[in-house]
């Protein structure tokens, strides 16, 4: 050992944990959810998530490389970002929903903003909106080879009867990564072991959406109807990928329970009230707008201001 | 005449009422669903301007100064309600088209700015270039947003189909979203080429907006020498 001490600036602890492997977890723990959905829709589901993927990366590679900025393709954020916006679209969807959609959420949404960090919503349901907006027919048509008629959830709000069981195993049609609440679950439960995801924004977020929709939902708190929304459309996915992305939720502990409630409030008010079937992404993208006016109010006092008022 | 020919470029170009000083953004944003709406409204302002600058001009040394806004917006006011019924009766489809913001147009900012900037201070012959120039500029740049968004949310521009039939339209450019992507890109694009201008040494006090002649009576704070340079603000200091 030599003699010298180094004297350096904080920080002084370091975690072995980056950016790279947070993102390659989360990649992980989405592969039942998108293994799944390959099984369930076939080749073509799987031809989008492969077109979708390499979309976000080529773009966010190109756009610093044409700005010369630091490559970080490397962190796998786009993955994660490429990967939420795949399970996000129909299977029927053509190959360039993929492009369009994986350009839209890297170069609008988190390039010009800066990139990881700096964006301000999250990329992959901002670019589902997006074309959600611009191709309505084509985002809303979830006829396959293998499913034609409606989501569990839009025969829900037609009032027609679902089979949960089929719901919950995953069975049924919608989004490529939606459907199956097991898989979903299996990764959900990766990322809390691993401690990268807390129970603090998915847990307030669906205890709200239920006590929320028992009282507006107009069927009370009848299990059926209940177990039928939790397990249909993009509610585990939104609540366990989504609405926990670190970038575009609150910091502050007491904000992330205020955001949860505030997301459970919305999707019911969404599916209950809305014209469509589905409000999970908006409600989640409406969230993020509000995070910065919540951490404000939630903000904690430093020790030694504040205390008791004279 | 020289001068008048400037004026005209400096609201075409240097001081582009959309790009540049960023006013009227209300009907840019919300008329601009196609590259007709967008050349009706920016030419229906730019006969309102052109006349109120005329008049303003003609009444700048009878007007008090105390009550001169009061006195600008009554006569903006009686060019619009002409407009509007001239519009009326003759383009229909046009007023259809533009609906609520053709009365709007009384409280474009560009026009009370360009009457309390240049108009009011100025012969007549200047202001009618000036208003002219203002108003092209604003026609322009409408009917570039409105092209733009009406090839990418329709395919085609002035109602004729320019894409490929397979072409899929992105109806959100035709929505108000859409808007706001065309406007920050093309600023984006103009003040792209106005840096690199810079850089290449160009003397860009020339093309820039900081060297407008109507700043000493112009209220508006968050002109635009602050965009560019950063020093600009500095020396105020």
């Amino acid at each position: 050992m030599s003699d010298l001490r180094k004297v350096s600036a904080n920080p002084h602890v370091r975690s072995k944990i980056t950016t790279s492997t947070i993102m390659l977890a989360v990649v992980i723990s989405l592969l039942p959810a998108t293994i799944f959905g390959i099984y369930n829709f076939g080749f073509k589901a799987a031809v989008l998530v492969v077109v979708t993927v390499a979309s976000t990366v080529l773009t966010e590679l190109l756009y610093e490389l044409a700005m010369k900025k630091r490559v970080t393709i490397g962190d796998f954020s786009a993955v994660v970002t490429g990967l939420l916006l795949a399970l996000n679209l129909p299977a029927g969807a053509p190959w360039w929903i993929g492009i369009v959609g994986g350009i839209f959420a890297i170069l609008i949404v988190k390039m010009l903003f800066g990139g990881l960090g700096q964006n301000f919503m999250n990329p992959a349901l901002a670019a589902r909106c997006f074309l959600l907006i611009s191709f309505t027919s084509i985002m809303t048509n979830f006829e396959t080879d293998v499913y034609t008629g409606a989501t569990p959830l839009a025969a829900l709000k037609a009032g027609e009867s679902v089979n949960v069981y089929n719901m919950v195993i995953g069975k049924v049609s919608g989004t490529i990564g939606e459907t199956s609440m097991i898989a979903i679950l299996i990764g959900a439960c990766i990322l809390l072991l691993l401690g990268i995801i807390d129970l603090r924004v998915p847990g307030s977020y669906i205890v709200s959406f239920v006590i929320f929709l028992g009282l507006f939902g107009g069927h009370g708190f009848e299990w059926n109807f209940i177990s039928a929304h939790l397990a249909g459309g993009g509610l585990m996915l939104g609540a366990f990928f989504m609405a926990t992305d670190y970038v575009t939720r609150p910091v502050t502990v007491k904000g992330q329970y205020i955001f949860g409630i505030l997301l459970g409030l919305l999707t019911c008010i969404f599916r209950v009230f809305g014209g469509s079937a589905e409000g999970v992404s908006y409600a989640i993208i409406i969230g993020n707008l509000l995070v910065p006016l919540i951490e404000k109010l939630t903000h904690p006092t430093a020790f030694g201001k504040g205390g008791a008022k004279k | 005449m020289n001068k008048a020919g400037e004026r005209l470029i400096n609201g075409l170009i240097k001081e582009n009422p959309t790009f540049v000083l960023m006013l009227g953004m209300c009907p840019t944003l919300a008329v601009t669903t196609s590259a007709m709406n967008g050349l009706g409204m920016g030419l229906t302002t730019t006969v309102v301007l052109a006349l109120s600058n005329v008049m303003i001009s003609l009444l700048r040394n009878i007007i008090p100064d105390k009550v001169r806004i009061p006195a600008f917006i009554v006569v903006i006011a009686s060019f619009v309600t002409m407009v509007e019924l001239l519009l009326e009766g003759f383009i229909p489809s046009l007023y259809d088209a533009l609906g609520i913001y053709i009365p709007l147009i009384v409280v474009n900012c560009i026009i009370l700015g360009r009457a309390e900037a240049f108009a009011s201070k100025n012969n007549i012959i200047l202001s009618l270039f000036d208003g002219l120039g203002m108003g092209l500029g604003f026609s322009f740049a409408l009917t570039c947003i409105g092209a733009i968004r009406e090839l990418l949310g329709m395919g085609e521009i002035f109602g004729i189909r320019l894409m490929p039939e397979s072409y899929v339209p992105f109806s959100i450019f035709v929505l108000a979203p859409g808007a706001f992507f065309v406007v920050a890109a093309l600023t984006a694009i103009q003040n792209y080429a106005k840096i690199r201008g810079e850089k290449k040494g160009k003397d860009v006090s020339k093309i820039q907006s900081g060297g407008c002649g109507g700043c000493d009576g112009c209220s508006s704070s968050g002109c635009e020498p602050k965009f560019y340079d950063a020093n600009a603000g500095k020396e105020e200091k």
